[in-house]
């Protein structure tokens, strides 16, 4: 019998369903945000489900840092795990105010194990306004918020996130991905974020476990799931670079300075995000706007010019055919930098592994 | 015309009495039989036996079920014998038999809209509330019993109206014993066949009214319960 480690999540379960059959023995790290992601009907939800204890897989076992959920003789009811859920749909209990749901499970918390209280999760989630408010007079975006806050409410050990916005438009994602984003961080609760959208791994995950035809195929930082071609979360959008490093006050011409001075960019403000200095921020490059020079160019528009080394030229994912190769690039910072280029032009510049060069970068996106 | 005879009163009495303890009874009874057709994880199989069970009240001849019931109750069957063992009496001709009739007629009355109101509940409201800590006991009261009020009020109107209108159950097990288990509907059978038309009419209507009364209330009360919310 192996002991349980320390600061992990430790799932074994068998569970046929229809369409597949989840098989995972695996152990999750404790800490920020785990992504699981897959296309729908690989098993993601049913795996949460096993965790919260909603599923009770026969001879499964399920153990929580140090705490049996579920062994051969245990079962630990969801109502006695501390976990908090949130789901895709509203489900706002509709006969309460959102005060009445925010507090339902805050109540039901033994009072010394109560981290989080109302006035500072209302204000973490920009809620205070609606607490008398009926359930049903909200719209989408401001349901998903409440019902995540009554889920930090009972001070949850674990976060059991299923898809939370994938209810939502566009506009309203956007809305609420930065609350997200700061959970984790601003609580210390470590979360399991269930999701098919590569954009909202990139932005809110710490790791990432591939999951496919009910297996849990990789578990990886997300550093390394973003650092090489054939990731499945460049299957349909394309390749894409998420790059971390600190964001600087912006210059006279509204500018902000991003990463070390080695892998330095110029990121424009974007109206309406939160452009405090100083703090950690994640760059978006899709690798269809990143180009490759042997020498620095003196004369381009493009303020973006990082020196990189290339590491690998694979075939490019998605459907662009064998035309069409990417170039793993290695910043001097370390980060991983991907740039999509013709055949054509790798043979003209005579890339290899090893070569130096520098990207051109044409457009970045500023992840909160 | 509406001077009422002490006969007429007791049967009011019995009837409103048999009325009020099977739906009390038929609440406590139909919840978790309604529950578990709706959300229970059994074989198909079992639920689909169980669903027919409930529903046979609805499609049987009264006479058929009051007919086993006395073979059952009574002094010679298997639970009217037991009791008399144990020196208790048998069940038939007792209000106590009436009333155990009563609940298995009007049952499907009460399964029906609640197992309805659960269905379209779902298990994610009850998921929800036992991820925010609440037991069985908690789910119940706190989520279960208010989101699905209507549900609880139809199935406790049904049955409490139809146990009002009960007669064939309750002429085979129970007869006519004022006091005991004479009812109203029995009472006015038993006027008409004495050709007393007035006293027959007297009970009819006081019973059509108030069989609408309290239709229209119950409604009316859902209907707000529905509209009007915190």
């Amino acid at each position: 019998m192996t002991r349980p480690e320390p600061d992990t999540l430790r799932i074994r379960a068998r569970l046929e369903r229809p369409g597949f059959t989840l098989d995972v023995d695996t152990a999750l790290p404790l800490q920020g945000v785990t992504a699981l992601f897959g296309r729908s009907g690989c098993g993601k939800t049913t795996l949460l489900r096993v965790i919260a204890g909603l599923e009770h897989p026969p001879g499964g076992e399920v153990h929580f840092r140090d705490t049996a959920w579920q062994t051969g003789k245990t079962f630990v009811p969801l109502h006695r795990r501390r976990v908090g859920l949130v789901f895709q749909e509203s489900t706002l209990l509709p006969h309460l105010s959102v005060r009445g749901n925010l507090l339902y499970g805050y109540k039901r918390t033994p009072e010394p194990l109560r981290r989080l209280h109302l006035d500072e999760v209302a204000r973490l989630l920009g809620i205070d306004d609606l607490l008398e408010r009926r359930a049903e007079a909200l719209s989408g975006g401001q349901r998903q918020r409440v019902a995540l806050g009554r889920a930090l409410l009972t001070s949850p050990d674990l976060l059991l996130l299923d898809e939370p916005l994938n209810a939502l438009d566009t506009q309203t994602r956007r809305e609420i991905m930065p609350f997200l984003a700061r959970l984790s961080e601003e609580t210390g609760i470590p979360s399991l974020l269930v999701t098919h959208a590569p954009d909202e791994v990139e932005r809110l995950a710490t790791r990432v476990a591939f999951m496919h035809d009910g297996r849990l195929e990789r578990l990886e930082p997300l550093r390394e799931a973003l650092a090489r071609a054939d990731s499945p979360l460049f299957r349909e959008q394309g390749a894409v670079s998420v790059l971390q490093g600190q964001l600087g006050p912006a210059d006279q011409h509204g500018l902000h300075p991003f990463g070390p001075p080695e892998a330095r960019y110029h990121v424009p403000s974007t109206p309406g995000a939160s452009n405090g200095a100083g703090r950690p921020a994640r760059l978006r490059v899709d690798a269809r706007d990143v180009s490759i020079a042997l020498s620095p160019p003196q004369d381009v528009s493009i303020l973006n010019i990082i020196p990189v080394t290339i590491e690998s030229l694979d075939e490019a994912p998605g459907h662009h055919g064998p035309a069409r190769l990417l170039a793993v690039c290695r910043q001097h910072d370390g980060q991983t930098l991907m740039a999509e280029l013709t055949r054509l032009s790798t043979e003209r510049l005579r890339l290899k592994p090893g070569t130096r060069a520098h990207a051109l970068v044409k457009s970045v996106a500023l992840l909160d | 015309m509406f001077e009422l005879s002490p006969t007429d009163w007791m049967a009011i009495e019995v009837t409103l009495k048999l009325a009020i303890y099977t739906t009390l009874i038929l609440l406590v009874i139909a919840t978790p039989i309604a529950w578990w057709l709706a959300n229970g994880r059994a074989p198909g199989g079992l639920r689909t036996a169980v669903q027919a069970l409930v529903a046979l009240p609805l499609v049987l001849p009264p006479t058929v079920l009051g007919f086993y019931l006395l073979v059952l109750l009574g002094p010679a069957g298997p639970v009217g014998s037991t009791l008399e063992n144990w020196g208790l009496n048998h069940l038939a001709f007792t209000f106590q038999g009436i009333l155990i009739a009563s609940v298995i007629y009007s049952l499907p009355f009460a399964v029906q809209p609640l197992q309805q109101a659960f269905a379209n509940l779902g298990r994610r409201p009850v998921e929800i509330a036992g991820s925010l800590g609440a037991g069985r006991i908690d789910r119940f009261f706190t989520v279960i019993l208010p989101m699905t009020r209507g549900g609880f009020i139809v199935a406790a109107t049904l049955a409490f109206a139809h146990t009002l209108g009960e007669f064939g159950v309750i002429l085979m097990l129970g007869g006519a014993i004022p006091g005991e288990t004479q009812v109203l509907s029995i009472l006015i059978y038993d006027h008409a066949e004495a050709m007393d038309f007035a006293s027959a009419h007297r009970l009819s209507f006081g019973l059509l009214v108030f069989a609408f009364a309290v239709l229209f209330i119950v409604y009316a009360i859902n209907r707000r319960f529905d509209t009007v919310r915190p």
